[in-house]
């Protein structure tokens, strides 16, 4: 599409970017979004994979540029792996809004206390959950089950 | 530094992962097998494509995968063997991340900077994978009689491949060790020494699995070359 570019710049593009697996997590809170070059309309975007075999990383991609490009921009999106993200990328935000959304946000050691009755102690059923970055948990509780975002560093 | 050897084992062992998918004990475990397998499939891509580039023939990680025959694929003769029962499985994965845990924290100094890269990645995920090892390996060991004997049984199949993880990296023998030997101790586990070690996947030279493994494998790609989805 050719267009001229609108008035948002590609930053705030780029916050309405989500993470297809997390989708109240913008890519910049998660912490993948690692840079943007804007030469006129030609932006060069960086992101970094959570994990390895992150299978969201080909439709973050995708998102990335129809945003860029719908609004006029000539986007190009860069994989880097160095330095590797960890859990410490996360915004403060991001934290909150896990919170917010039923998900404990990181904790050393997989000790948590429940996102529902706040109490604990809660137990790892699985150390694998439904995506690469969470982990299922039960509350010993109130005996919720709930997810985890694992955390890596 | 072998980059197309480190490809290799993580290409063959996330496609012999992922044969239990929809098979593995519970639903949990499905899922976390899953998981590994992606993070082992990943680190095999950005190797591949690394590997690559630096052969400068122009091959794509979809060329090197699906395109090399059994005597071309270079990976440890460990990550081709089968899954076996769960014991042996968990056993193959303890013994693996044991070693790959060691070799990611050394390949992270490489001065290869794309190795050194995907390695420091790769090293936060076979922590984890270590650890998911580690506790089924608890599990398993101190469960029942039953689940220690399969679990040993698992370690009795799969002695014969550990000296050849080492025969490159012999500095990671030790490393190794200290992560095993707390494991096995409180699992009431040995593994026990083979007096006929077996060799020869860096060259080339694998056991019969790995061919039927590739046959799955590679149908679709070599079927309909190009083929998208
Ligand atoms: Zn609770």
């Amino acid at each position: 599409m050719v267009t001229t570019a609108t008035t948002l710049s590609p930053h705030q593009l780029l916050d309405q970017v989500m993470d297809p697996e997390l989708p109240f997590l913008s890519i910049a809170d998660l912490g993948i979004l690692r840079g943007v070059e804007t030469v006129g309309t030609r932006v060069r975007v960086t992101i970094t994979p959570t994990y390895s075999g992150c299978p969201a990383m080909d439709a973050i991609r995708k998102d990335i540029e129809s945003m860029l490009d719908s609004h006029g921009y000539q986007p190009e999106v860069v994989l880097s792996r160095a330095p590797a993200w960890t859990t410490d990328d996360l915004s403060p935000r991001a934290r909150d809004l896990l919170q917010q959304h039923g998900f404990a946000p990181p904790q050393p050691d997989h000790s948590v206390g429940c996102p529902r009755c706040a109490d604990g102690p809660a137990r790892v059923v699985s150390r694998f959950g439904s995506t690469a970055c969470k982990a299922l948990m039960v509350c010993g509780s109130c005996g919720e089950p709930f997810d985890l975002f694992k955390e890596l560093r | 530094m072998n980059v197309l050897g480190f490809a290799d084992d993580n290409l063959i062992l996330a496609q012999r992962l992922s044969e239990w998918v929809a098979a593995a004990p519970d639903l949990e475990l499905d899922i976390a097998v899953a998981n590994i397998a992606l993070d082992h499939l990943g680190v095999a891509r950005a190797l591949l494509t690394h590997f690559g580039d630096l052969e400068g023939k122009g091959r794509t990680e979809d060329d090197l995968a699906m395109f090399r025959s059994e005597r071309e694929l270079t990976n440890l003769l460990i990550c081709e063997q089968p899954n076996g029962d769960f014991g042996q499985t968990i056993a193959r994965q303890l013994l693996f991340d044991s070693y790959q845990v060691g070799l990611w924290e050394k390949l992270a100094g490489s001065p290869d900077e794309v190795l050194a890269a995907v390695a420091s990645k790769a090293l936060l995920e076979a922590r984890y994978h270590w650890q998911h090892s580690a506790t089924w390996t608890e599990r398993l060991g101190r469960g029942t009689e039953e689940s220690n004997r399969r679990m040993q049984s698992g370690l009795v199949a799969l002695a014969r491949y550990v000296d050849e993880m080492f025969d490159e990296h012999q500095d990671l023998r030790r490393g190794f060790d200290e992560r095993l030997t707390p494991v096995l101790d409180e699992s009431r586990l040995v593994l026990p020494k083979d007096p006929f070690p077996r060799r020869g996947g860096r060259r080339g030279m694998h056991t019969e699995h790995l061919g039927h493994l590739l046959a799955k494998m590679q149908s679709l790609a070599r079927a309909y070359p190009g083929v998208q989805w």
